[in-house]
């Protein structure tokens, strides 16, 4: 039973991770949500909210499950292909599971269970179908991750996007839907930029299927390249958008500040699904070439603003959302020196910094609950009730965010630090980095001296203090930054092997299009295949 | 070649009525600015896979076929674009609710330009 029930699981592992959180969403929806009486003490709503929840975590957890299944496959350098119908490869849809995107699907749910858990002490209560949102949330960040068709991306970006312009607004109140309106037409706008990139990469090769692609822009010829060049750069705006890349990181901010914690804290992820676009698409797929001579500055030019924008932030949720920004131009510039070393340290400090944001996100919550009006801005208050437990949260995020030993953090810019030496943007990346480092330790100094020593006596008003339920998610994001730094061989092992799989593209290739790929016809011409390879229909 | 003059321009044209009335204040000049925007995504899409003239879009009879492919993208595109901007128009009725003001940034602009 066992032993089938694992054949199965390996033989359709892809499109699982994709349709268990689709199902599930599917349930939620159909158990229905008569709209947060239970926060309000309706108590005849608790019994379905409570299977709501049950039903939420347990799926996510056995998502959480599959995820770390993937890895463990993607770890012995196997492609897992997987074609959606049996339609053979560059004609029907296939979903690719290499070493980066189990990596990726990994910490989507990583950072997902401890935020549901989060959630589900009393966010979710806080307006209709939070739980059904979230899931089709998580399907679309699993599918984006897991595709291996362009267009098929484009697809799952947009059903992440649709669950994120909901979850966004969730809690509602005037700042969030006018930020919601905001973030709405900025991907709305986006999402017309990648189509229309998509259909010069088409128009240019004939093909979506992502290795069919990576093949044939390698022997594209004069107009045909231009084409494909000028595809890349529309794509490297669509996916710098997503992942708040300089100039177009000045939606985020406000927008993750506006957010409410829970989101705010699966919504690091988000900024992750551009950064993981930009190696899939621009390293692997159309080459390196189109994009290299922008993509290193606009990344440090991010991680300097950023970190700017950091000090001078006046509430502590728009500087951890600062901080996103900043750690998203370190990636970036691990990935823009395009190679495979820098692009591995890109990959660790990834994990690291989502995990970290995604914590600190809800830690701001937690701190802010307690500071009465004041909430999270940052001007002195009364002093919180637990200044012991939160300051040393405090600490221990801020000091792995700004990469002091021996966290994670730190071992992630010593390994961009690394992997730059000697090459000839070394310079640049180095004064960078180290500069955001230093700035990112004045900035969350600032934070940490007026939150809890300019203040006030505590006014005793008899109030709890945080409940554990809502604790244990923070600590959970901490021990997971702890493990990263405890297991830094072994996911840096992962993480090189990672990036050089990226780097062989041919393996990929056959993986997807088999040995013999047939040769083919395209860009498209109009005439008829000879009978023998006319695709039945 | 007057095909191609007619539909290029005539994509160039849309695209720019719609970014300009994508930059405006108010949500409802904004919402239309991303339809048109979407309708010429959407002609690219499909010109993207070239032009054809006397050719079965689907496979019968004889002779050349068009190019399919952009025909089924073009499909999906239209049905997502629909989609979201039923949400977008929603979204904006609840925030001139929420704010009371149709600004896209919430509040009525002042100073001169008012």
């Amino acid at each position: 039973m066992t032993g089938s029930l694992l054949d199965f699981w390996l033989q359709h592992a892809p499109v699982l991770s994709v349709v268990l959180p689709m199902l599930t969403a599917v349930v939620l929806l159909l158990i229905g949500d008569s709209g947060g009486m239970a926060g309000q003490g309706g108590a005849h709503d608790d019994a379905p909210l409570r299977w709501r929840r049950r039903i939420a975590l347990l799926s996510t957890a056995l998502g959480l499950l599959m995820a770390a299944g993937l890895v463990r496959h993607a770890a012995d350098g196997d492609l897992l292909v997987y074609r959606l119908g049996e339609w053979p490869a560059p004609f029907g849809i296939v979903m690719v599971v290499d070493r980066l995107s189990a990596l990726m699907v990994l910490l989507t749910y990583l950072v997902a269970l401890p935020v549901l858990w989060y959630a589900a002490s009393g966010w979710d209560s806080r307006g209709r179908y939070f739980h059904a949102i979230f899931q089709f949330q998580l399907m679309g960040l699993s599918g984006a991750f897991l595709t291996g068709d362009l267009f098929n991306l484009f697809v799952f970006f947009e059903v992440l996007l649709i669950a994120s312009y909901v979850l966004l607004v969730h809690g509602q109140g005037r700042e969030r839907f006018r930020m919601g309106v905001h973030y709405v037409v900025l991907n709305l706008v986006a999402s017309g930029l990648f189509l229309i990139g998509l259909s010069l990469v088409y128009a240019a090769t004939g093909t979506l299927n992502m290795a069919d692609v990576a093949q044939r822009v390698a022997v594209l010829q004069g107009d045909q390249q231009v084409f494909a060049q000028a595809a890349a750069l529309v794509l490297l705006v669509v996916f710098g958008l997503k992942a708040a890349m300089l100039p177009l990181y000045f939606w985020l901010p406000g927008t993750y500040a506006a957010a409410s914690a829970p989101v705010a804290a699966l919504f690091a992820i988000m900024t992750k699904v551009g950064v993981y676009s930009i190696v899939r698409v621009h390293w692997q797929v159309l080459g390196g070439e189109a994009v290299a001579d922008w993509l290193l500055p606009l990344a440090l030019a991010t991680s300097a603003l950023g970190v700017l924008g950091a000090l001078a932030a006046h509430s502590l949720g728009r500087l951890v959302a600062y901080l996103t920004v900043s750690s998203v131009g370190t990636i970036l510039a691990g990935v823009g020196l395009f190679t495979s070393e820098t692009l591995s340290a890109a990959l660790y400090y990834t994990l690291h910094s989502t995990i970290v944001i995604a914590g600190l996100f809800l830690l701001v919550e937690l701190i802010a609950a307690q500071r009465g009006e004041c909430g999270d801005s940052l001007r002195p208050a009364h002093a919180v009730r637990e200044p012991v437990l939160l300051g040393v949260m405090l600490l221990f995020g801020a000091a792995s965010a700004a990469g002091l030993p021996p966290l994670p953090g730190f071992l992630g810019k010593l390994m961009v630090l690394q992997a730059s030496g000697g090459l000839a943007a070394q310079a640049w990346v180095w004064g960078v980095v180290l500069g955001v480092g230093f700035l990112t330790i004045v900035g969350l100094a600032r934070a940490g001296v007026i939150v809890f020593w300019h203040v006030q006596p505590v006014v005793d008003d008899g109030a709890p203090g945080s409940s554990a339920n809502l604790r244990a998610p923070v600590w959970a994001f901490m021990s997971l930054t702890v493990a990263l730094a405890v297991l830094a061989a072994p996911v840096k092992r992962y993480t090189d092997a990672a990036a050089a799989q990226l780097s062989v593209d041919a393996d990929y290739v056959r993986a997807v299009l088999g040995a013999d790929a047939p040769p083919s016809t395209r860009p498209y011409d109009g005439q008829r295949a000879a009978p023998a390879q006319e695709k039945q229909p | 070649m007057s095909m191609e003059f007619l539909l290029a321009t005539g994509v160039g044209m849309v695209t720019a009525t719609g970014i300009y009335l994508m930059l405006r204040g108010r949500s409802f000049p904004v919402v239309l600015g991303l339809s048109l925007f979407g309708y010429a995504v959407n002609v690219f899409i499909f010109l993207m896979g070239r032009l054809w003239s006397n050719a079965a879009p689907v496979l019968v009879g004889e002779g050349p076929l068009a190019d399919p492919l952009p025909q089924a993208l073009v499909l999906t595109a239209i049905v997502i674009g629909f989609a979201t901007t039923g949400f977008v128009v929603e979204l904006a009725l609840r925030s001139r609710h929420e704010s009371g003001s149709d600004q896209v940034d919430g509040h009525e602009p002042t100073g001169p330009r008012a």
